[in-house]
Order: structure tokens, then sequence, then C-alpha cells
């Protein structure tokens, strides 16, 4: 089965340590939201399993391979990223900006009617197809980031590896967003995304990796994971659990009684 | 897209045409009908304008090319290919050719100038290191370039005569006068590989206008890219340095003048910049020779003061809009 894992990671950066000894196994057609404070090294995880850092110990494992044995551009077929701000440095039109996907894809100059096709269909599940030819300058944020995230799409990737992609989004965008990654998981792709809101992940997520200082505190399936205690171990603060009348959970989050 | 081919094609019209026209123009007006039938000005135009004809359409289209390619990497419409130190190297190596009076020797200047390049270059990739850093290639750039800079002051103040002191001045302010076939042939086969090579970095820095991270994640190698403008670049510039001198702007302004026709994709901007850059030198040559000076005005002034006011009407318009 082609699995995403990562084996034993450590990293270090200077003398901190900022990944320690972290192990996992990502699944296809599955949600896998980390958490955890900041600094606890989520975005260096995604970076470690992008290829763009490289652990000192340990190692990543694609498709069962070590990621090191793989071309850069068969990695990038794989496996596509999408970074925390969402740079876009020269103001393109959107669907300029989507067809960049498909780089790792790409021989030769020119797109083909496949391409084409791959683009029109990546601006279609975000729902951005009306701004193709608005200038990314004349889009809100929440547009933009829709655009940004059909650029991943449109690279056809088998995992999808997102950076805090509901920042600086309104509600209503951040519930399309996450209904997007879980059309991009039901469609059979591995989605890794790194969340700050509780809500979010047990809304969305099939699998948690929580994470504390670089550590894992615990991983497994969302409903095993997501506890009071975790979250108190975890975040420090309490909370209280709850499903709608519609059957959706919700997290509130709350200061820590002291006692004594 | 099919705008993009339009706008090239437009571009090599007006090119012939101002090739025409800086084959024709100059002190002494030679019209058309003097190539039909043996003229005596005929050695005017194919022993001293042709090769400057070609020469500034050389100079330009490398200069344009490697300003977009610079612009595109470093994600900054400021950037300018003389940025980075190589063109100052080469000019410092001129300069040490005049300094000492090898000018003699026509075709030592500009070996003068390449070997400046060349070392400049190394000395980059060197400071550079194997990070393929963007804000440390920047820097080192900056301080490569001051170095260079710095020496060339001190090599105009320690001249040993007046008549080097001149030399050296107004080799530095950039011209293609009394140019011959023998610079385009050195020029030439430098330039079109330069150019090559930055032809392949099109599509590279499409990718990096989603940033570093995002680029490397998609399968650009910063490091290979990085070579690739840096080799490229230098093989341009110094080739240009080495046979018109110092000739500034053309590689700032010349994108900018392309970007309303044909977008901010840098890919599509290079080889528009290119021609726009061929173009825009061989009228300003054209312009320099017809004016009624005395002296024929060098052509690096002329750049200079178009530069400065086209300076003026971006600062205005970045202004306008962040209003």
């Amino acid at each position: 089965m082609n699995m995403l894992a990562v084996d034993g990671l450590t990293l270090n950066r200077g003398s901190r340590r900022v990944l320690d000894d972290i192990s996992a196994v990502f699944t296809p057609g599955r949600v896998t939201a980390l958490l955890g404070p900041n600094g606890a090294g989520k975005s260096t995880l995604l970076a470690c399993l992008a290829g763009l850092l490289s652990p000192d110990k340990g190692q990543v494992l694609v498709g069962g391979q070590p990621r090191q044995s793989l071309a850069m551009r068969d990695l990038a077929r794989q496996i596509g990223l999408l970074p925390q701000g969402g740079d876009v440095h020269w103001d393109v039109d959107a669907a300029t900006l989507v067809a960049l996907g498909r780089y790792p894809h790409r021989a030769g100059w020119g797109e083909t009617p496949e391409d084409r096709a791959v683009v029109a269909r990546a601006m279609a599940a975000t729902d951005v197809t009306r701004f193709a030819a608005r200038p990314m300058t004349a889009l809100s944020g929440g547009e933009r980031a829709r655009v940004l995230l059909a650029r991943v799409l449109a690279g056809e990737p088998q995992w999808l590896l997102a950076d805090e992609p509901l920042a600086n989004l309104d509600p209503a965008h951040q519930l399309e967003t996450l209904a997007c990654l879980r059309d991009v998981a039901r469609a059979g792709a591995g989605v890794i995304v790194v969340l700050h809101d509780l809500n979010h992940a047990v809304q969305v997520a099939d699998q948690v990796l929580l994470l504390r200082d670089g550590r894992t505190v615990a991983q497994g399936a969302c409903s095993e994971v997501m506890t009071p205690q975790r979250i108190a171990e975890t975040f420090g603060v309490a909370s209280q659990f709850g499903t709608t009348p519609g059957g959706v959970p919700f997290i509130v989050t709350l200061p820590m009684v002291r006692r004594g | 897209m099919t705008r993009s081919i339009g706008i090239n094609l437009a571009l090599l019209a007006a090119i012939v045409a101002a090739m025409l026209l800086s084959l024709i123009a100059g002190k002494v007006w030679i019209p058309l009908d003097a190539w039909l039938h043996a003229d005596p000005r005929w050695p005017i135009i194919a022993e001293l304008r042709l090769p400057r004809t070609v020469l500034a359409a050389l100079v330009g289209a490398s200069l344009g090319l490697s300003g977009a390619a610079m612009q595109g990497y470093l994600r900054n419409p400021l950037a300018d290919p003389g940025l980075f130190g190589v063109s100052s190297g080469a000019a410092l190596g001129a300069v040490i050719s005049l300094y000492f009076g090898y000018a003699a020797a026509p075709w030592l200047l500009p070996v003068f100038a390449l070997a400046g390049a060349a070392i400049t270059m190394a000395l980059l990739a060197l400071l550079v290191g194997r990070s393929g850093s963007i804000i440390v290639f920047t820097l080192a750039g900056v301080i490569l370039s001051s170095v260079a800079v710095s020496m060339t002051s001190l090599a105009i103040s320690l001249a040993p005569t007046p008549f080097a002191t001149s030399q050296i001045v107004t080799w530095l302010m950039g011209a293609l006068t009394d140019r011959s076939w023998d610079d385009v042939r050195l020029a030439l086969p430098l330039m079109a590989l330069g150019c090559l090579l930055l032809a392949f970095t099109g599509r590279s820095l499409d990718v990096l206008t989603l940033g570093e991270s995002a680029a490397r994640s998609m399968g650009v190698d910063p490091r290979r890219l990085q070579l690739l403008i840096v080799i490229g670049v230098a093989l341009c510039v110094g080739a240009s340095v080495a046979t018109a001198g110092i000739i500034g702007f053309v590689g700032l302004i010349v994108p900018h003048l392309v970007r309303p026709f044909v977008g901010n994709r840098p890919s599509a901007v290079l080889l528009p910049s290119a021609l726009a850059g061929a173009l825009l030198l061989l009228l300003a040559d054209s312009l320099v020779r017809a004016m009624p000076t005395v002296s024929e005005l060098r052509l690096g002034i002329a750049m200079s003061m178009l530069g400065g006011p086209f300076f003026l009407l971006l600062l205005l318009r970045m202004r306008r809009r962040l209003a």
C-alpha cells in the first residue's frame, strides 16, 4: 500500500531539539490533523515530509522507500505542499497561478490538453473558476487562499500537506476549505493538515497526531486521541466536549481551574 | 499565449526597422539608395555601422534578458543585472588594462574585462557556497560590487597620467563608438551561451512566484537555478561590459516596459525583454549618433539620463498604488 511514514524523526536547530523521535504512519484517503501548541514542531514535521528539511536522525518513507532515494521531481509529483502565508510575488491572474501547479508533471514547453483539464478541475474543486481571469491582487484573502489550494490540487498529489490553510479565512470559507480537504481525501489522497482550532480538527480529521515540544503526545483515531485530559496535557487548557443536535462534535476550551 | 507571440513578432519587426535606421543615421546620413550602387560611403556602413548596429542589438538583448531573469529570480522589480557585482568586476578588469596602458592592443581590454567578470563570478559562487539562498546571494553581490567600484575609484585616483585618467573615466561611461567585427566575434558566442542558460530558467522562475518553500516542494532545485542565473547573467553582462562599457538601466527598465503587454509571469517577460532591450539600445545609439553635438554623446550617459526620469515615474506610480 502507498504509505507516507516517518520513523524516529529527530531534528535539531542549533542546540534546540525541534523534533524528537517522531514516528507515525499516514494513510491515503484519510485526513490527519497535526495539532499542538505554538512551537510544537508541526510545521517542521510538515517541512520534513515535503522534503524541505532533512532530519538529523530517522527518515521519511514514501511508499515504503526512503525519501532520499526519490528524485526531487518524483517526490514533487507525489507530495503537494501548501505553505503557510501563501506568498504570491508577481501579480499574475488566478488561472496562471493555478497552472503553475502542473510544474512537476510538465515536460517541454506549453501545456497539454490534459494540463488544462486538470487545472480546470482543480479550480472547480475550490470554487474559483469565476476568478480565472482576475489578477491575484484583486482577490480577497479567502479567494486568494482558495486559488492557492487549487494550485496544489492541480499537481494531483497523492499527499496534500497543508500548513494552517484556514488562517485569515472567515468562518464560511474555513468550512468550505475543510470540506474541500475532506473531498480530496475522499478522492483517495492522503491529507495532512496543521490546524489550530480544535473544533476544526474534530470536524474534519480521521486521525490526529498531537505534538508538544517536538514529541508525540498521542496519535490515533480522532475520537480516541481527543480527550479533555490529553488536551489539558498538551495545551494547558480545560475543555468541554459536546455534540450539536445534528451530530457535529465541538470542543469549548476554558482556562484551567487551579485547585487549592 | 497568442498575445505574447504577437508582441514578440511586433518587437522583432521594430528591431529590423531600428537596425535600418541605425545603419542610415549618424553624423553622415547615408540614404538607402547608396546601397544599390557603388558608393564611396559604403565602407562606413560595412565596417563601422554594421558591426556597431549588431553589437547594439546584442548588448541590448543581453542586458534586457539578464534584467528580466534577475528580477524574476530575486522577485524584486527593482533588481538590476549590475546588482550582483559582475558588471563592476568586468569594469574593474577593463580599468586595470587602461591603467597600465594596455589599451594599445585592442583585444586586451575586453579580455581583461572578461577576466574581471569571471573572477567576480567565481568569488560570488564561493561566497554563496552551497546554500542556494537568495538573501546570501544578494548580500554577496552587493559586497563584491562595492569592492569592485571602490577599486575602480582607486585606479582612477592613482592613474599614472592624466591621459589614463581621462581614458578610464570616458570608458566607464559606456559607448559603442569605433567597434569592429572583432568585438562582435568576441561577444556573440558568450552572449548566446548566456542567453541560452537564462532561457532555461523560465519555468523555475514562474514557480518561484509562490515563494521558495513552495517552489522547492514542487521540485525546483534552488542550487541549479542559482547556478544557471549566475553563469547566464555573468556571461551576458560580462560580454556586454567588455564590448560596450557600463550601460546602466537597460536591464532595469526593459522588463517594466514589457510587463503591461505580456503580463507579470516571469517566463513570459524573458523573450520580450531581450527583444525590447535590443530595440531600446538600437534607438538610443542611433539617437546619440544623430545628435548635433561636437563630440558624440556617450551611450551610457544617454541611458542614465533616460533612466532617472523613468525611475521617478515608477516611484510615482507605486506611490499612487499604495495610496
